[in-house]
């Protein structure tokens, strides 16, 4: 090797994490950062479309916060993403302690049965799902009607106010629980084996071994979970949107948040309220994790 | 309680459960498959099954033009996305460089933001950039991915520096390291961050409802929602496009199956 092409040689190392994250970096300036603070900009001005713009300082906030649809749409949020946390994870850790049984054959297949809702994706979730709510023909009715013959098989899920919130329930429990439970079972199996057999020579019943060896040992993955799960359906839309036939359904049973967002700046065309609107969602998301972390430790581990 | 009892209850229960998660999948293939006539008729399969309603597809919609889209546009987000984030993962993870701290900071803090918050300037910058209506515009915003730079940053650093010193010896260029050492073994997280990838590019529904507008560049969440409207009385033609739109993510999925879980859950168990 001369001179020449070894000096080329250290300057192409030296050079080469700024060539590798380059590309990277300018992606990430120009659709991930620039829209970040123009957002923020935007949400001090009235927008027509994406040109024509009038600035009013905070008045975006000030009328969103006593914009009576915005109510409903966090109140809506809140009461999926209350769901999400405390009826899905639950089930979702039952799923994985029910798999995690050391005598479980088949296990493969029960994990991917339970997953692969999953798989679906939101959009095709809620169109199988428009179909399987449908009065008369839908799935759901014709299987209670079935089995309980006293409820009438014409119950319209998707048309009734008080029926949205718990069909959009029901269809996220079917699409995400065993997806959660793919944390929760690998986090079960990460849990030191001979801690519950120390457990169970110390005379620990069952009941006692969870609350001492389980949840301590997947406690971290719960926290995380519970983070993941928060985030998710506070940004809740195409599951909502699609089921109820693009529409916040009657009485706006089924407006959330983000269809809020998508509705103010891209039907109505103003992309300032929906900045502002997007903002709002990102502070309540930031605050509300901050708090989970707070009440439930992600960083110190107890015994 | 016995050892036996207490298996069998678990078993009923898991029984119990595969039924409630697989009957949706199992009505939806059977409403698939029957003809106009049978639809009511039998509550799952029906005696003489019938290909009408993906015929129907292929003859009366342009449904394999809006599949080629889903493919292109996955297709694409897929590999820009895992070049640009395994390289740049790479970087982070075996370099030592001025203002990296920084530039990590940053990334980790707007992770932390919802999305949709961009949604109004990304469409001003997409307008400026006379990419409205077309597949491109669904592309470039999401070339890069920050989760998937941490990800590939994560499993790289496991890669022993003696591996990359050996290839230095040998006359490698950095890129070759990358390219011939660096990313071979990083197979596992490939495959899943490609499974991750390509089902949030296939079941991408909110930015392509506002950038698309001709109905022929339509990708497959947005063909089916609006089919929903149109064919609500003969929903067999509509399951029969549900089930074609989902195959794909499913057929991706068993081959990566492994990878996939292992990929997902390792952040959290480590993190």
């Amino acid at each position: 090797m001369n001179i020449r092409s070894a000096k080329f040689f250290l300057l192409q190392r030296k050079a080469a994490p700024y060539v590798f994250l380059s590309p990277f970096i300018i992606l990430f300036l120009v659709f991930g950062l620039y829209p970040l603070v123009k957002s923020l900009i935007l949400s001090f001005y009235i927008t027509s479309g994406p040109k024509a713009r009038i600035f009013v300082g905070l008045d975006n906030f000030r009328f969103l916060m006593g914009d009576r649809d915005f109510h409903t749409a966090v109140k809506n949020t809140t009461v999926f993403t209350f769901f999400s946390v405390f009826l899905q994870l639950p089930l979702s850790l039952g799923l994985a302690m029910l798999l995690n049984h050391s005598l479980i054959k088949g296990r493969n297949f029960f994990r991917f049965s339970f997953f692969s809702p999953h798989l679906f994706g939101q959009v095709f979730v809620a169109v199988l799902f428009g179909i399987i709510f449908a009065p008369q023909f839908g799935l759901l009715n014709r299987i209670l009607h079935f089995f309980i013959p006293q409820i009438p098989s014409d119950t319209k899920w998707l048309a009734n106010p008080k029926l949205i919130m718990p069909s959009i329930v029901l269809t996220s429990l079917w699409m995400y629980v065993g997806f959660n439970m793919i944390y929760f079972l690998a986090a079960l199996q990460a849990v030191d084996r001979d801690l519950y057999d120390a457990a169970h020579v110390d005379g620990a019943n069952a009941f006692h071994r969870f609350l001492h060896v389980t949840l301590p040992g997947i406690k971290p993955v719960a926290v995380y979970v519970m983070i993941l799960s928060t985030i998710g359906s506070f940004q809740l839309f195409e599951l909502p949107y699609v089921l109820l036939g693009q529409s916040p359904g009657p009485d706006n049973a089924g407006l959330t948040i983000v269809m809020y967002l998508y509705l103010k700046g891209f039907e109505a065309g103003d992309l300032g309220y929906a900045s502002t609107i997007g903002w709002t969602l990102a502070l309540g998301v930031l605050v509300i994790s901050l708090l989970q972390v707070r009440i439930f430790g992600m960083w110190k581990r107890e015994a | 309680m016995g050892k036996k009892a207490l298996l069998i209850i678990v078993y009923l229960l898991l029984a119990l459960v595969t039924c409630v998660m697989l009957t949706p999948m199992l009505w939806l293939v059977a409403a698939s498959l029957k003809s106009k006539e049978d639809l009511f008729h039998y509550l799952f399969f029906s005696p003489r099954p019938s290909l009408a309603n993906f015929r129907l597809l292929f003859s009366d919609i342009p449904f394999f033009r809006f599949l080629m889209n889903s493919f292109f546009v996955s297709g694409m987000g897929v590999l820009t996305q895992l070049f640009f984030s395994s390289l740049g993962g790479f970087a982070l993870a075996k370099y030592e460089f001025r203002g990296k701290k920084a530039i990590m900071t940053l990334m980790l803090a707007t992770m932390l933001i919802p999305g949709q918050v961009m949604l109004g300037p990304v469409y001003q910058l997409i307008y400026h950039l006379r990419l409205m209506d077309s597949l491109w515009g669904l592309i470039i915003p999401g070339m890069v991915s920050v989760f998937g730079m941490f990800l590939f940053r994560q499993s790289m650093l496991k890669i022993p520096d003696d591996l990359l010193e050996a290839g230095r010896i040998d006359g490698c260029s950095e890129f070759r390291i990358y390219w011939n050492i660096v990313l071979p073994v990083s197979k596992p997280m490939i495959g899943a961050f490609c499974l991750i990838t390509f089902m949030g590019a296939w079941n991408s529904f909110l930015w392509p409802q506002i950038i698309l507008h001709t109905r022929d560049l339509a990708t497959l969440p947005i063909a089916l929602n609006q089919m929903v409207g149109v064919y609500s009385r003969e929903y067999g033609t509509v399951m029969a496009g549900t089930v074609l739109s989902v195959l794909p993510v499913m057929i991706l999925f068993f081959i990566l199956q492994k990878e996939f879980i292992a990929g997902l859950t390792e952040g959290a168990i480590k993190g």
